[in-house]
Parts: C-alpha cells; structure tokens; sequence
C-alpha cells in the first residue's frame, strides 16, 4: 500500500502542480470562479508551508509558532496600505508592492533573528514550545492595535500595487500567487543540496557529530529559521492581498498547528509534501464542512488514520518518518 | 496597600494554580512516562466537566456527580490510550500530535453530537455557596477555598502515592527506564493504561470543579490545553513537584498581573496608554515567563534527573 | 462533454440551480460550530421562521435560503461569502454575528454588487468611513446600546462606576459608549483577555471592583462569559454592595441556562436593549408567539434581527416587482425600511444604520414561570449611531 503511494505519489503531485498553474483558465472555463479561490488559498498555504518545511522537515525543528510570521506579513502589508488610504505615519505609507514584501519578508527575518537565539538554546518538546510562546505574545499584541482595528482586524480595499500587474484580477493574482511557490519551492530544492542545506539536515541526524566536524550548528540552524521566517512572512503578505483583509486570528495558535499538519501530511523533508498536504488539508476542509456541520468528526478521524499510517503503524516495514 | 484585597487576590491565584496542577500532573505523568505528546488532555478536562453536569441533573447532587463521574472520564482515558496513543508509543512526536490534535477534533464533535451546542450549568449546594471571611478581613467565596483544599489533597495523594507505593514505585521505575523495567517483568502496558486513566481522572475532576465557575462548554478542553503545557515545560517535563511549583507560579502571576498591572503601568506611562498595555502584557505574561525560564533553564525548573526527554 | 462533467465534479457537494432564475437566493453566514454556535442556531431558527411567514415566497418567488458556517473565524466566513456569491450565486448576503467576519465578508460581498445586511454586528467602520451603497444593518450599531446605558445611569443618579468588559475590539466600542454618557466617575476599569483562550474566572477582578468602592458595576459578556461573569459576581457576594448593569449578557439564550442553574441574581438586573420579546406592536406579537410555538424557547434579540433582516429583504425585492436586477429599486425599498419590523417603525439613517429607540428592560418571570425581559420605559427615542456623520453617503 505504501509502496504504492510513494511510486505514485511524484505523478500525483506533479498534476498537481499543473492544476494549480492551469486553474485561473479551468475555473474559468467551466465557469466556477469560487474554485479559483480555493487554489489560491491552498497555494498560499503551501508557501507557508514548504517555509516550515524547511526548519521542520529539513532542520528537525518543530516549530508551534509559524502562524505569528504570516500574521506578520499580512500587517506589512495591512499597516502602510492603511496610511497610504488614511492618512498618517508618512514614513511607512505606502501602496508599493515591492515595498509591501519587502517589508513583510525584513519583518519577517527580524522578527526570527529576535526570537531564534533565545529559541534555539532548547530542544525537542520545549522549542516546540517556547516557538508556541512566541506566537501567542505576537496574537495578543496585534490584537491589542487598537489604531489597526484590534481583534476585529484590519479592512484595507485596496491591494498591493505592482508595474504591469493587477492583483485585484483574481487570475494574476494567482499567477503570482504560484509563480512566489515555485521560487520558493526551486530554492529550497537547490538548498538541499548546496552545503548550507546539507549542513542543515547534518545537524537535524547527527548533532555532535557536525560540531566534532566544525560546523557552528546553532547558527546554520538561526540562519535556517530567519530564512523561513522571512518565506512565511512573504505567504503572509500573500494571504493579505488575498483576503484585503488582515487580522490577530490569522496568527491564533490553531493556525500554526495547521502549518505544521499540512507538512506532515505531505510527509516531512519531501520537497513537494507540503503542497500536497496544503492541498489534502484545504480541499478536506471544504468538502466536508460542505456536507456536514459535525465535519470536525470525519477529519478528526482522518488525522489520526494519517498519523498511524504515517508512524507505520499500518505496515510492518516501519515508519519512513 | 489593602491587606483584605491582597489576601483575596492571591487565594485567587492559588485556585487558579491548583486547577492547572490537576490538568498538569496528567499530562506530565503522561509525557514524562510514556514519551506521549497529549494534546487531547484538554478533551478529559471538558469531558469531566459536562459529564458531571449531566450526572449532577440526574441525581440532584453535584458532589455524588463527581464520584460518579471520575471513573468515567478514567475509562474514556484508558479507551483512548488503547486506540490512539498505545500504536504511538515510541513513534515520532509529530505523529502524536497529529493523532491526538485528530483525537480533540472527534472528541469535540461527539460531544457536540451528545450534548449540543449549549453549555451546561451546574448548581452548587447551598452550603457551598456561600462566603467565607478570613483573619484580615478578605471575604470570599466558600467554593474557591474548597477548590484549593481539594486540589492540595489530591497533590498530596499523588506524592504518597508516588513515593509510598508498590505501583507509585514502578511508575518511578518505569519513568527512569522503561526497557529495564519491562526486561525486569513489569507489565508496562498495564501500568501505561493506568497512568494514562490516572492522568484523565485528574484532568476531569478539574473539569468538574470549576464548572460550577463557569460551565461545561466545548470548547474548554482548547482553552486549557495551552496553559497546562505551559506550565509543565516550566516545571520541568515529567516532574510531578515542577508541575506544582509552576502551576502556582503560572496561577499567582496571572492573576496578580490582572490585578495590579495596570497600577504598576500608570506610574510609568499615561492612564490610556497603561489601560492599553496592562491587559495586552497580562494575557502575555504566562507565555513571557515560560520565554524566561527557558531561556535561563532550557530544560524547565525541575528537569527529572533520569534520561533526558524530548530529545 | 469534459467541460460539462469537470464543471460537475467542481460543482460537487454544492448546490447547483444557477439555471433556475425565479428564485430569490440569500446567503446566510452564521456560526454553527464552537459554543457561539448557539447564536447561530437562535438566528437560523428566526430566518426560517421568517420565509415560512411569508410562504416560501417574496413578490411570487421562491425564496432559497442557503446557512453557512463561518466558525468563528474571519478567514473561514470571508471564504464561505466568496463561495455563496460566486458559487450559489445569492442575491443577498446576511447573518454575521461576528465584527470580524462581518470586515473580513465585506469587500468580496459588495464588490460582486450583492447587497449585504448584517443581522448582529455592527463595527464602527461600517457605520463610518466604510459605508456602502449596499450595505445595510437590521440590528444596531455597537455603541448605541451602551450609550443608552449611561444615559439610564445618569437618571438613576449612580455617581461611581466600575467597568468590566473583554478585552477586543467590540469590548472596547462598548464600553467607549458607556463612558461617553455617563456623567459620573468611573473608578476602574478591567478588560479581560479574550480569544480561544478567553478568561472566564473573574475572581481577580471582582475583587478589584469590590475594593473601588463603587456604587455601580457595569459589565459587557456576551456568550458563555456572560453566565460565568453573573454566577461569579453572585458567589462573590456583591449583589448588595454594587448594582450590576450589562448589555448583550443577559439574553434569552443565557437566561434559561440561569434558571434551571437557580442563579436567581439574574432576576431584576437591567440592561438596556432596542428590542424585547414583550415590545408591543402586530408584527412582534405574531413573531415571539409563532417563534415560542415552533422551537419552545423564548427568541434571543440575535433572533429579532435576523427574523428582520429577511423581512427587509422581502420589502427590497417586492419593491423592485421581483425583478432581481434592478438594484436601484431594491435599495430605495429596503431604504424606507416599511417593512413591520418586531422592533416597531423606525426608519434608516444615510449610513443604512437603523434611527430607532432603545429601551431599558429588566429580568423577570412570565406567568408561566419563565424567565424572560421585560421593558421598564424607553431611553432614546430615535437614536441615530454617532458615526453617521463620518459617512460620505446622503
């Protein structure tokens, strides 16, 4: 069974991904625009999610906390888009795209460059949880902008501006959407095998080792998590033109427990595993919160037969995890 | 300062500490026994809530509603253990949280299913609902000094029973070794099921006393989770003592930063600023102290001095 | 052939009548899951009640209505408004009982041309700066109901006021509207934290307002806080030292809760409210009765409005002769708000926020021993919302 998954499992993502490049013109021609949404979602996650990946999977840690860079980079795009159309704070007004992600991925980094010292001094279940911590200080900190809406959030009807794009064309937008996946997605390809990304895994299997070796492991590990953090907070900003709408619930920790499900699902380490989580996870959400209100029961269920499958509970050639 | 207030503020922290001592004693035992990550520990504390509630209707009494309803949360426990967690023993950590984050998932639903979307409310005996004042002038509920009393009998059951027992010995054993303990003729998946129902009785009799506070809601099994794990990575992983010195922390600077901060802040900054900051910084403040603690002691207060975990 | 079927498979789980045309199809997000879900059901409730009123039918046709679950979260009810609109393809848009859903569902919703009528929220931005041709509110915007309550304080004569209220967005509105009333002096005030880890033990701050002194205390919970704030307040022994005054705590949805938990502190505390199940008018009477008859609970004002808002769009779409496209009739109908609202005639202010009465109700028992509200005498008479102004509509 699992054998054929993974023979199966590269043809099934590779359609994927070509679903996802063709969907602005298959929605379109079967007329269901709603789907297009959808995929634009999902391909936003799976940015976020290869971003995780790439401490998780690759790097061995388990970061609880990824949910407070999107949050950060959709308000990099919220908060100058805000004083560009009220007025205010001159030296951050602005409706530029390229500043709007610039800003989003410097936040981003800054924001991990701050947190991963301190983060990185623990191991295991406690950088699960110290990143947790980090995560909810961030929730209750947006949440208490009041200038940028508190809890309720922050409307803002007008998108990034870029030369040449319209990001208020649902089909560009997805373009570009998929086109930041797929450079983010060739990086963390050529990463892997380059030293830094060898190093990396290096330190998530053998530890000692890689220092008896030389390596400085714990900041190959920070460059690694300012690295996604400043990825992540890039899907954030992604997620903001998105939804032209920002607010704390985008960094609640359920939603960094949903990044983390999303690579798994997909299987971590594996390159294209967190699309295909992405996808299993957005395309489960809607189907079966379409059928029934009482949807968490067949997901739940769904989880947990994901998770003993993946543990190789099912099979006796053991887990590949 | 107002000595009455005082006295009465941290009573209050400290009931607030020993409802997360119960949730966390489990979910250490659990995690620093069995090497299990539970994120559905939160769901025995919600089920021990609305099961009493239930039982409590039924037979008019809300304290025969607990006895009754202790066993079982614990069978639900030993349940879960033998479907979801005992495959996982062993296994990734990811795949345990994934499991058991699916676990809070079905469990929410059914209760749901079972007992709607409303919560349940629970009635308190007259002669629990009444005030109490102590030396100093502090008034308070009789319910919350019962909630401390209570919470500080069982923490101390726990430690004999840790210390003085046969069983509490093989608990200790099997924490420190596990393979020697099972080479040594321990049944250890016996005694994983007994820990495991042990952990949810003690998370649901939680459930059960603060329910006539609040009341049995859904959600509140996500609401405690975080918290408890909180205070355990505190504590120090598998220590029962370090759960209890930081669940009183957690419990003390909670509410006495809900109760004096905004003071504290308006001798810093102006009164709007300080009503702004003082609730942002006091819902932190739990989170900050654990950032603290690790990053003075990465391995929590009191890490056990057997293997290390979580590695 | 492959077109039809993909569009099929997509279209999966859905529903799929975008041929039919005499329907009127109205999109209803409201929360079913996590505790809130209570509201939700409360809302969803009234609306059916509301079509079965008027047969099924608004100007000769079919009306469809289609619930979705928002969950509680912004992100989910914004991407349920984009699939009502572009997959079930509504003609109106309603529900949302939440201000962040509501912000979040607002840009995909009007810029799509539907109109959007909130059944319960109402954010500031909204009624301001945000303001929309296409908008309209069936409910109140968020701080004329505290405004009522200091008013109502000033009358009483309190002098000193201690306030306890969440600590988010709407917490904030509310007690900004208490506060720009009330004359006298507030000596505290606690906002909580809140969220999916909302407090919900309320000893620190009881014990706070106890020791202020005051005269008054003046709380905002809504949902399940609500019954924890009142039984806490009541173990806490502070019935006789301070009076307790809320808004949105207190409601039928909490109040049969109370009553079988014997919380009898309940009974006689007052909040103000533009609506009660006791106001007199036909179209009330016929509402509360049937409601009461059908699901065998008293309506909650989530209800009221809901029952409201598919009423006024009923008034839209027979002004406009059933003819969907024409959204210039629609509006200027559902404008004049002539439509027997529960809550008596009131009419619509230029930002489409209602200009009505509040009223101060008090909890007490019907004769057939429920407990329910009641009202005590009216505070505002045609209140308009303070943001209005802000508002570039005419």
């Amino acid at each position: 069974m699992s054998r054929i998954l993974r023979t199966l499992a590269p043809w099934l993502e590779g359609l994927l991904l070509v679903l996802l490049a063709a969907a602005p013109l298959l929605t379109a021609w079967t007329s269901q625009p709603f789907w297009l949404d959808l995929a634009t979602r999902l391909t936003i996650l799976a940015i976020a999610a290869a971003a995780l990946n790439l401490v998780l999977g690759i790097g061995g840690l388990v970061s609880f906390g990824h949910a407070a860079f999107l949050g950060i980079g959709a308000y990099a795009v919220g908060i100058p888009a805000w004083h560009a159309l009220y007025g205010g704070a001159e030296w951050i007004a602005s409706a530029n795209g390229f500043f709007h992600f610039a800003l989003a991925a410097g936040a981003g980094a800054l924001f991990a460059l701050f947190t991963g010292p301190l983060a990185l001094r623990t191991r295991g279940v406690h950088f699960i949880m110290i990143t947790m911590a980090f995560g909810q200080m961030v929730f209750y900190l947006l949440q208490s902008l009041e200038t940028y809406g508190g809890d309720d959030g922050l409307t803002i009807d007008t998108r990034s501006e870029f030369p040449l794009a319209n990001l208020d064309d649902p089909a560009q937008l997805h373009w570009l959407a998929f086109a930041t996946l797929l450079a983010v997605l060739l990086l963390i390809w050529r990463m892997r095998e380059a030293p830094f990304g060898l190093a990396l895994a290096g330190a998530r299997t053998g530890e000692r080792r890689m220092r008896a070796l030389g390596y400085d492991v714990t900041r190959i590990r920070l460059a690694a998590y300012v690295l996604s953090g400043a990825l992540t907070a890039i899907a954030g900003a992604w997620l903001a033109n998105h939804a032209a709408f920002v607010s704390p619930s985008m960094t609640d920790w359920t939603r960094s427990g949903e990044l983390m499900f999303m690579v798994i699902l997909g299987g971590a380490g594996r390159l294209l595993g967190p699309l295909t989580g992405a996808a299993a996870f957005v395309l489960l959400e809607e189907v079966l919160s379409s059928m029934t209100t009482y949807w968490h029961l067949p997901f739940g269920l769904l989880l947990i037969l994901a998770a003993l499958w993946q543990a190789g509970v099912f099979s006796k050639e053991g887990s590949s995890t | 300062m107002d000595t009455a207030l005082l006295v009465t503020q941290i009573v209050n922290g400290l009931q607030l500490g020993i409802l997360l001592f119960l949730v966390a004693s489990g979910l250490t035992l659990v995690f620093g026994i069995l090497d299990f990550v539970n994120l559905a520990h939160g769901a025995y504390y919600m089920l021990g809530a609305f099961i009493s509630a239930t039982l409590a209707r039924w037979t008019g009494s809300w304290p025969l509603s607990v006895l009754l309803a202790l066993p079982l949360v614990a069978l639900i426990g030993v349940f879960t253990e033998r479907v979801v967690a005992r495959p996982l023993y062993g296994r990734s950590h990811l795949a345990q949280v994934l499991a058991t984050f699916g676990l809070i998932l079905v469990i929410d639903a059914v209760a749901m299913l079972v007992w709607g979307v409303e919560g349940q409310a629970v009635e308190l005996p007259a002669w629990l609902n009444g005030r109490v004042t102590l030396p100093g002038g502090a008034e308070l509920p009789a319910y919350r000094l019962v909630i401390i009393g209570s919470g500080l009998a069982v923490a101390a059951g726990l430690y004999a029973w840790v210390h003085h027992t046969r069983f509490g010995m093989l608990v200790r054993a099997a924490a420190a070794n596990r393979d020697m303990a099972e080479a040594l003729g321990v049944d250890t998946a016996r005694l994983y099921a007994a820990v495991f129902a042990l952990g949810a009785a003690l998370a649901g009799l939680a459930g059960m006393l603060v329910a006539p506070l609040t009341e049995a809601s859904l959600a509140m099994g996500l609401e405690i989770i975080i918290i408890a794990l909180v205070v355990i990575i505190i504590g120090g992983i598998g220590s029962l003592k370090g759960a209890f010195v930081a669940a009183l922390l957690a419990g003390l600077v909670d509410t006495l930063g809900r109760a004096w901060l905004d003071d504290l802040f308006k001798l810093a900054m102006s009164p709007e600023a300080a009503e702004t900051a003082a609730p942002a910084v006091s819902a932190m403040s739990v989170y900050l102290l654990m950032a603290l603690i690790l990053a003075l002691r990465p391995q929590g207060l009191f890490p056990p001095r057997t293997r290390g975990h979580g590695q | 052939m492959i077109r039809k079927l993909l569009a099929a498979t997509l279209a999966l789980g859905v529903s799929t009548s975008a041929a039919i045309a005499a329907e009127v199809k109205i999109g209803f997000v409201t929360t079913l899951t996590t505790p809130a879900a209570v509201i939700g059901r409360d809302m969803v409730d009234a609306a059916k009640l509301a079509v079965k009123h008027m047969n099924g039918k608004m100007a000769g046709l079919d009306v469809k209505l289609i619930v979705e679950d928002d969950g509680f979260r912004p992100d989910v009810g914004r991407q349920k408004t984009v699939k009502l609109v572009k997959q079930d393809k509504v003609d109106f848009l309603t529900g949302y009982i939440w201000s962040h859903v509501l912000l979040a569902s607002r840009k995909p919703a009007l810029d799509a041309g539907k109109f959007l009528i909130s059944a319960n929220a109402g954010p500031s931005p909204l009624a301001g700066k945000l303001c929309h041709e296409n908008f309209f509110s069936a409910s109140w915007q968020n701080d004329q109901v505290p405004m009522a309550m200091g008013e109502v304080l000033n009358q009483l004569g309190v002098k000193t006021l201690y306030i306890i209220a969440p600590n988010y967005a709407a917490g904030k509105n509310i007690v900004a509207g208490v506060t720009r009333t009330f004359k006298g002096k507030v000596l505290g005030k606690d906002f909580t934290r809140w969220g999916k880890d909302a407090q919900l033990d309320f000893s620190a701050e009881l014990a706070k307002a106890k020791a202020s002194g005051a005269e008054a205390l003046f709380a905002f919970y809504p949902g399940k806080a609500g019954g924890a704030f009142i039984k806490q307040y009541a173990q806490a022994g502070l019935e006789k030292a301070m009076k307790l005054f809320t808004v949105f705590t207190v409601d039928a949805i909490s109040l049969p809760k109370f009553q079988k938990a014997g919380l009898k502190v309940v009974l006689g505390s007052r909040s103000t409210h533009f609506w009660s199940p006791d106001l007199d008018n036909p179209a009330n009477r016929k509402f509360v009765a049937d409601f009461r008859k059908e699901y065998g609970r008293y309506p909650s004002f989530y209800a009221a409005q809901a029952y409201d808002a598919i009423n006024l769009i009923r008034a839209g779409v027979e002004g406009a002769k059933g003819d969907l496209k024409n959204a210039d009739a629609i509006r200027a109908a559902m404008k004049k708000a002539d439509f027997g609202s529960v809550r008596g005639r009131f009419t619509y202010g230029n930002n489409h926020f209602p200009i009505q009465n509040f009223y101060l109700r008090e909890v007490v028992e019907d004769p057939e021993d429920n407990w329910t509200s009641r009202i005590v005498k009216t505070v505002y008479r045609n209140h308009q919302d303070p943001y209005a102004k802000e508002c570039p509509l005419k």
